[in-house]
């Protein structure tokens, strides 16, 4: 049975007229006949006991249906976490608040506005507390946050110490011993990762109609995970899973902010069945910017040691990473993800220690890349600052330390295996394509009549295709969501009777065009056109198992469960093709639409008559059961490790501190791809938002724990005005962790781009002194460096 | 974002419109800063006077003497237009620079100055381009120069019952240049100017005889810096004298810090600009 290739083209992505015409289905679309409309109250402060809450007033509004308080919904405890380190949500507050934003009331009423109206007239006394909002000072302790916990530092993750049934060595005595030697070269800088707020273009939406006959719902949300929404609300309202029926219809945009599940997706379904009647709330942007999860949120200090030769001999980091006041679902495991990559593509010891830290802000949990920009931020900025200190190209002291392609599988100090690599071809691929020799040419002339020309580059490596099951045995599962403790992959390939394609899949679209890449995978599978393939996701009960979204893991994880399901199909196909050809199923070849005998093209028989007989009993072989469909669960031994490096040409304005980027060029290597257009938009949208970190977000909470940053007036984020044209291209090193050789792209633009526009700005400074500037490198403090570097 | 209750009346004409105005009642033309800050509860009119239906005040007219651009003309409108660009650059720069694509097509020019952003960038071209704003109640008609309209943070020297029906600018002369030009918030000239500035001037005989400079982003409101047009008229306009002149940059203005900038940067920022306004205006004598 010959296999056809599962790599197609660009195919053009199906999904895109209903969103760019506005006829696709958001949440906030829906209007189910009767729906009450949701406002929460929420605090205007950090952090304070509440002394009193009267929302006597907001119930005698006009429209008003219900106000509920904590006291409502404390029998329901907390909101559902999977890694419950540190102090869980309360559904609304429990007597006291912890972050500006915290959901206090919830008012239900006949239209949005009365709600709103009334949230308004909701009356509280608080006793205001001084909150806690630098990450140092809550470090110290100085003043603990929560009563019941032992300190504000809620969690350390090492290298060694993180799990222990890996039994790894502290690497911090290499480390420090390699600082001692005589020809130890060591460069260390304090910087910091600022604090993101992840602006989805469609903020989160719920609504929740409960069936009182039967004691069902049907949840619409917008999120990257249908099937533990369901499992939270069903645990949380004590029903039975299959009775909560969760669909997420289109999602705008998630990039890790939609992988929590949130109180009020909680409090919805709440209220639907108190009610009697359907609910809904979609956020507002400003609940957006204050109460949806934020991401990164690190402070820390880099060392990293070597030889004038430009060997590394290690590297140490110790950072404090900002969890916000409570712990959601993955919050305290995020940096978890930057551990594994500590190393980045090096080979060296690594001395890293991560305290998680509790403050007066909204919680953080995964915002694209989650904790591996973060770790690939100190490793490249810090080599970046070695390289300078040695007189040594950049990208040469990267290929000193690579693993060597006959390494790989590289084991990792951290314990994991780098699965495939090729860095050094990948770096001079790069180096070819932006013709590096010239850029530095044009840089160096550029300085001699006094221009800032800067030209950064950077590397990384990160991990993504989260599926491994061992990863279950530190948390990394939905078995708090009821789900089975496992990130395994799913999908479900049905041939109808018509000879078209169902496809289900456990995984589903924010954006990324999964509807045309799952056609791709299992059009080609089946040798049969990508047009008569329908995807289907996001809905519980269509598909028994979901895992979601998130970490680059669907076509890795997913992605190769429906190939595996595909190639089960196609096998029982051969078996009626060989059947109605009377010829051997071994020798069945499929394509254009049907099915013939290897080398010989005619007689060939249709999927039309495969489909159609394999339903039929009185036609079928007799060996072969009725329907062709298979389900196929894909657990990989590994995670994947995708890389590449990229390189940023910025010019800055000596008079203004104003950055320019003009030019940004990279190449990755994220194995085998299935749709290469869909690749480029992903690197594309993941370079944006690197951008949008290294030059302009930054989500800033006062010393009172205002929020300065609650709107997009204030909190910039990149637009395609503000980005050059990129330059992408690719090199291709397969994984074997799947057998697809996919590795996963939904975040690589993102880890890979922060790093190198800083590295670049540093590079055009660097003739005046500058060592380091924080980002957001806004031209305040790009100008403010330049006049301190020119004392 | 849920605006309180408003009511909201679309008149077909100026008198009908001028009419409904009371203490309580707001004009919105665009509506592109309107609407966010009714949106955000930051401030809740009882009437919207909706002023778009209103037939004659989208034009760009042009005689002799001036041109007048009325309540309705869009940022995208000015800043295209063949005679704001001759006669009045440092304005349809100001209007280029305003918002994005979509604000363009939709704000009015007008109303992004009856609105009075201390970071607005169509103030400055005014009050540089020497505009007349056109104010009209219902008891008459009053001019107001554009360098005494802005009076503090998003107020503006328009009464309650008054509407800005449109602005008159000067035709350019022979010898006279103007430009605009700021830092954006977004860097490079995009969003709202952390510091910018706009500049007139009118050269006879080899030397500055007049001119008008503008500020925005740097104090309470846009303004004109007395100080660098007096440093600057009489001067040859060589790099020297702007320098100079633009050192007078804050003089006399308090400067904001804000996200964007300390005092010191803005302060620095606000001479960058009024040096790069008026070295622009000069060159496009």
């Amino acid at each position: 049975m010959a296999t056809t290739s599962v790599m197609g083209g660009s195919v053009r992505r199906r999904e895109d007229p209903a969103l760019i015409r506005g006829t696709g289905t958001y949440v906030d679309d829906l209007q189910p006949t009767g729906v009450l409309h949701v406002a929460f109250f929420r605090s205007p402060v950090a952090r304070a006991k509440i002394t009193t809450l009267d929302t006597s007033k907001a119930e005698e509004m006009e429209g008003v249906v219900a106000v509920f308080t904590h006291d409502d919904v404390s029998h329901l405890g907390p909101l559902v976490a999977q890694v419950p380190i540190g102090k869980l949500r309360p559904l609304l507050a429990a007597g006291e608040v912890n972050h500006l934003g915290e959901a206090i009331a919830m008012v239900v009423a006949e239209s949005r506005y009365q709600a709103q109206d009334a949230a308004e007239e909701i009356a509280v006394d608080f006793d205001v507390l001084k909150p806690v909002i630098d990450l140092k000072e809550a470090a110290s302790d100085d003043v603990k946050l929560h009563e019941e916990l032992e300190s504000n530092i809620l969690h350390t993750w090492t290298y060694h110490g993180y799990w222990d049934a890996l039994g790894l060595e502290d690497q911090t005595p290499e480390v420090d011993a390699a600082m001692e030697r005589d020809d130890a070269v060591v460069v260390s800088l304090e910087m910091k990762n600022q604090r993101l707020i992840p602006v989805a273009i469609e903020p989160r939406s719920v609504i929740a109609e409960y069936a009182p006959g039967y004691d069902r719902f049907t949840v619409h949300s917008s999120t990257q995970v249908p099937h533990a929404l369901g499992g939270a609300i069903s645990k949380t309202l004590g029903m039975i899973a299959s009775d909560v029926r969760v669909i997420a219809p289109e999602v705008g945009g998630g990039f890790g902010s939609k992988l929590n599940v949130y109180n009020d997706e909680i409090l919805v379904a709440f209220a639907a069945k108190e009610l009697g009647r359907p609910v809904k709330w979609t956020e507002t942007r400003r609940e957006a910017a204050s109460s949806t999860i934020h991401g990164r949120g690190w402070i820390g200090t880099a060392t990293l040691v070597g030889t004038k030769d430009g060997e590394f001999l290690g590297y140490k980091l110790h950072a404090l990473a900002d969890m916000g006041a409570y712990t959601q679902n993955f919050t305290v495991a995020i940096p978890l993800l930057g551990l594994w990559i500590a190393s980045g593509q090096y080979k060296m010891p690594v001395s890293w220690t991560v305290d998680c830290v509790v403050t007066n802000t909204m919680t953080t949990d995964a915002y694209r890349g989650a904790g591996r920009p973060e770790a690939i931020y100190y490793l490249e900025r810090i080599i970046d600052a070695f390289a300078r200190e040695i007189g040594m190209d950049p990208f040469e002291v990267r290929k000193k330390n690579f693993w060597q392609p006959e390494e790989f599988p590289a084991t990792m100090g951290c314990g994991f295996a780098l699965d495939s690599g090729n860095y050094a071809a990948n770096v001079d691929l790069l180096m070819e394509e932006a013709d590096y020799p010239g850029l530095i040419e044009m840089r160096d002339r550029a300085r001699e009549e006094g221009r800032l020309i800067g030209i950064g580059v950077g590397s990384y490596v990160e991990v993504c295709g989260f599926g491994p099951a061992v990863l279950a045995e530190i948390g990394f599962s939905w078995s708090e969501y009821g789900l089975p403790a496992s990130f395994n992959g799913s999908g479900l390939v049905r041939v109808n009777p018509d000879a078209t394609v169902t496809v289900v899949i456990g995984t589903g679209p924010s954006g990324q065009g999964h509807e045309t890449t799952w056609a791709q995978i299992v059009g080609d599978g089946l040798g049969i056109s990508v047009d008569k393939v329908r995807v289907l996701h996001g809905d519980t009960r269509e598909h028994p198992m979901g895992i979601g979204t998130f970490g680059s893991r669907s076509v890795a994880v997913d992605g190769a469960a429906t190939h595996a399901a595909t190639l089960k199909v196609r096998e029982k196909a051969a078996k009626i093709a060989a059947h109605l050809l009377e010829a051997s199923e071994t020798d069945i070849v499929f394509e254009d639409g049907g099915a013939h005998v290897a080398g010989s093209p005619a007689p060939r028989v249709e999927w039309e008559a495969i489909a159609k007989t394999a339903y039929q009993a009185h036609t079928s072989p007799e060996d072969v059961e009725s329907g062709l469909e298979a389900h196929t669960s894909f657990s990989p031994g590994n995670a994947t490790w995708p890389f590449g490096s990229h390189i940023a040409v910025v010019e800055v304005d000596p008079e203004t501190g104003n950055v320019e980027l003009l030019k940004y060029i990279g190449v990755d290597d994220c194995g085998n791809e299935i749709n290469p257009m869909i690749v480029n938009g992903q690197i594309h949208g993941g370079i944006a938002q690197g951008v949008g970190q290294a030059m302009f977000e930054d989500a800033i909470y006062d010393s009172d724990g205002n929020l300065l940053t609650g709107s997009l007036l204030d909190y910039p984020l990149p637009t395609a005005a503000d980005l050059p044209s990129f330059q992408l291209d690719r090199t291709v090193t397969p994984t074997d962790v799947n057998p697809m050789g996919v590795k996963g792209v939904g975040e690589a633009g993102t880890i890979g781009t922060a790093h190198t526009v800083v590295n670049a700005v540093v590079d055009a400074l660097a003739p005046l002194g500058v060592k380091h500037i924080d980002m957001p490198l806004r031209p305040k403090r790009v100008w403010a460096a330049i006049q301190e570097a020119r004392g | 974002m849920y605006p309180r209750k408003f009511d909201y009346v679309a008149p077909g004409s100026l008198d009908e419109a001028l009419g409904a105005l009371g203490d309580d009642a707001k004009v919105m033309a665009g509506g592109m800063s309107l609407i966010p800050l009714m949106k955000m509860r930051l401030f809740s009119p009882a009437v919207i006077v909706d002023i778009g239906r209103i037939p004659g005040l989208d034009s760009v007219e042009e005689d002799d003497n001036a041109i007048t651009i009325g309540a309705l003309v869009r940022h995208g409108d000015t800043a295209s237009n063949g005679a704001i660009q001759a006669n009045a650059a440092a304005l349809a720069k100001a209007a280029a620079l305003t918002g994005d694509v979509q604000v363009r097509n939709r704000g009015t020019t007008c109303g992004a100055l009856a609105h009075a952003d201390v970071a607005a960038d169509q103030p400055a071209g005014a009050i540089a381009c020497g505009a007349v704003m056109l104010a009209q109640s219902s008891s008459g008609s009053r001019e107001i120069p554009a360098s005494e309209f802005f009076v503090d943070s998003l107020t503006s020297a328009l009464d309650a019952d008054e509407i800005l029906t449109g602005i008159r600018i000067p035709k350019a002369g022979d010898g006279e240049g103007s430009a605009y030009d700021k830092l954006g918030r977004r860097g490079g000239r995009s969003d709202y100017a952390v510091a910018g500035a706009a500049a007139w001037v009118k050269k006879s005989n080899g030397s500055i005889s007049d001119a008008r400079v503008a500020l925005t982003g740097v104090g309470t409101k846009p303004m004109l810096a007395e100080s660098v047009v007096e440093a600057l008229i009489g001067t040859d306009g060589s790099e020297s004298a702007v320098v100079a002149a633009a050192e007078k940059a804050t003089d006399g203005v308090t400067v904001l810090e804000d996200l964007y900038g300390s005092e010191e940067y803005k302060s620095h920022l606000a001479k960058v600009y009024v040096k790069r306004a008026i070295t622009q205006a000069i060159a496009a004598i």
